[in-house]
């Protein structure tokens, strides 16, 4: 269980960083929290010539909160985010999600920025992030860009930031009405057999708006459009919620693994659905 | 090999100044350097919890820290928690109320714990569970950590509204 050896950099601002990932290419990698990387590079699945610790990088920290948008620094840790009420206040449908990620230990170094650029289809932030249609800001040599979640994710650990980019804050738009994560694992601290994120505005009894997304069922998180317009219009009763269920089947592709066959995997994921719409709908 | 480095740690208090490859793991340097063997090695792929120290006021899987990530950070691990003359109190409530039966994972346990009190100084029974969720013990059946816990805390508390 030890990883192969590497040279290891902490540079105190973001300009550093990036000289060192412009100076060695693809053989220098971002350490933020480590728990993904970590494991990966003692497995020896993931080799690192040159680890550039992000920890005293501070323009990476911090969160803001105004009236119609939230922002959060790559390197916020999900129990900072648990803990931030102003956060929790805007977004609640964050808390909800970070407390059911990982453990404590986890959760005071796992940060928001690796969760989402890691780009394993496991972890529960892309998914999250595509429901909330939420902004990363890639700064690179030329630059920074800002990519939407719901354009991020290309593939198995296959995003759109390029190997000289960091991500380096994250922007949520502030939403009205019901929210849910609903989650089912093995036991806690394991990653999602199905998670679903739910967004619901209601008007006149019927459903206004929605926005659902789901995670660790195909390659990629996965926005339902389909999904979501089945709810729209609708009193959210059980057809509408099983046009909705139907609709997202229709775009998820789970593959069978130690968490169980494909049918199986299918059927958690309707019924996580299904909860979430109702959690969602009872707070909207 | 890789290039070494220098690395300053303080722990349990004392300053340490070492060479070490910054691959290293912390759990390694704790006990094979520094000698401190109470953090246990129990799963070593960041599951268990058995490794879990106190750094820079946080609980963390030392199986999961390089070594070069806790350059300047201070460290408590279980040795500077308590001693054989001197017992933390969780680590009485553990022994009176059986909170280890092996015993393997129990460094780790009063460790986080320990953390976990500093945050929520009065936890329900519920917020204990929750927050010990990272630390797996495969004697107890967990009742008696709990136990022990919940005794500790409201010692913890008696004690501070007597002073
Ligand atoms: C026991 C255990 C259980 C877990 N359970 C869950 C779970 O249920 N749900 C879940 O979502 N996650 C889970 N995780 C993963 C955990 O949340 C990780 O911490 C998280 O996936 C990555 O965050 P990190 O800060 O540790 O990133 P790191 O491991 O440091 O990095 C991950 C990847 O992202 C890249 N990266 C990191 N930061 C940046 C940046 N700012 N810019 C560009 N690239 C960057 C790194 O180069 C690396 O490739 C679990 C981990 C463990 C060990
Ligand atoms: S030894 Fe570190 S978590 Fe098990
Ligand atoms: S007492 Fe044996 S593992 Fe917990």
């Amino acid at each position: 269980m030890i990883p192969s050896a590497f040279e290891y950099h902490r540079p105190g601002d973001l300009a550093s960083a990036l000289g060192i990932l412009s100076a060695y290419g693809d053989e220098a990698r971002v350490i933020a929290g480590g728990h993904s990387l970590i494991p990966m590079m003692k497995l020896r699945m993931a080799s690192v010539g040159h680890l550039v610790d992000l920890q005293s990088v501070a323009e990476l920290r911090g969160i803001t909160v105004a009236e119609r948008e939230v922002t959060i620094g790559a390197m916020v840790t999900q129990a900072e985010l648990i803990s931030h009420d102003g956060l929790a206040k805007a977004v609640p449908i964050l808390r909800e999600a970070a407390l059911q990620i990982a453990d404590p230990q986890v959760r005071y170094v796992g940060t928001v920025g690796g969760n989402v650029a890691n780009g394993d289809p496991g972890n529960d932030m892309p998914g999250l992030m595509q429901c909330l249609d939420a902004r990363f800001t890639l700064v690179g040599p030329g630059g920074p860009r800002e990519v939407p979640a719901r354009a991020f994710y290309h593939g198995l650990y296959a995003t759109e930031r390029a190997e000289d980019e960091i991500l380096t804050r994250i922007a949520i738009p502030v939403h009205a009405g019901g929210h849910a994560y609903e989650k089912q694992k093995r036991k806690i601290g394991d990653y999602a057999t199905a998670a679903a994120a739910v967004l619901l505005t209601k008007s006149g009894g019927k459903v206004a708006s929605a926005s659902v997304a789901m995670t660790n069922l195909s390659d990629v998180p996965v926005w339902s459009e389909a999904a979501a317009a089945a709810l729209v219009g609708r009193d959210c009763g059980a057809e509408a919620v099983a046009d909705a269920v139907a609709a997202m089947l229709a775009d998820i592709d789970p593959q069978a693994d130690n968490r169980g066959p494909i049918a199986f995997k299918k059927h958690v994921a309707g019924v996580i659905l299904g909860r979430a719409i109702a959690r969602a709908w009872s707070r909207a | 090999m890789g290039k070494k480095m220098q690395i300053s740690l303080t722990v349990n208090g004392e300053v340490h100044y070492i060479l070490a490859e910054p691959r290293e793991l912390l759990i390694h340097t704790l006990r094979e350097r520094l000698g401190l063997t109470g953090p246990h090695i129990g799963c070593e792929t960041s599951h268990c919890g058995a490794c879990t120290v106190d750094m820079n006021g946080r609980s963390v899987k030392a199986c999961t820290v390089f070594v070069a990530q806790a350059d300047g950070a201070e460290i408590t691990t279980i040795e500077g928690l308590g001693s054989p003359d001197g017992l933390h109190v969780l680590q009485r409530t553990f022994r009176e109320h059986h909170g280890l039966q092996c015993g393997y994972c129990t460094p780790g346990m009063i460790t986080r714990a320990h953390r976990l009190l500093i945050e929520n100084p009065n936890p329900t029974e519920e917020e204990v569970r929750f927050g010990m969720a990272g630390n797996l013990c495969r004697c107890t059946g967990y009742q008696n950590i709990v136990k022990a816990i919940l005794a500790a805390a409201s010692e913890m508390n008696a004690k501070e509204a007597a002073e």
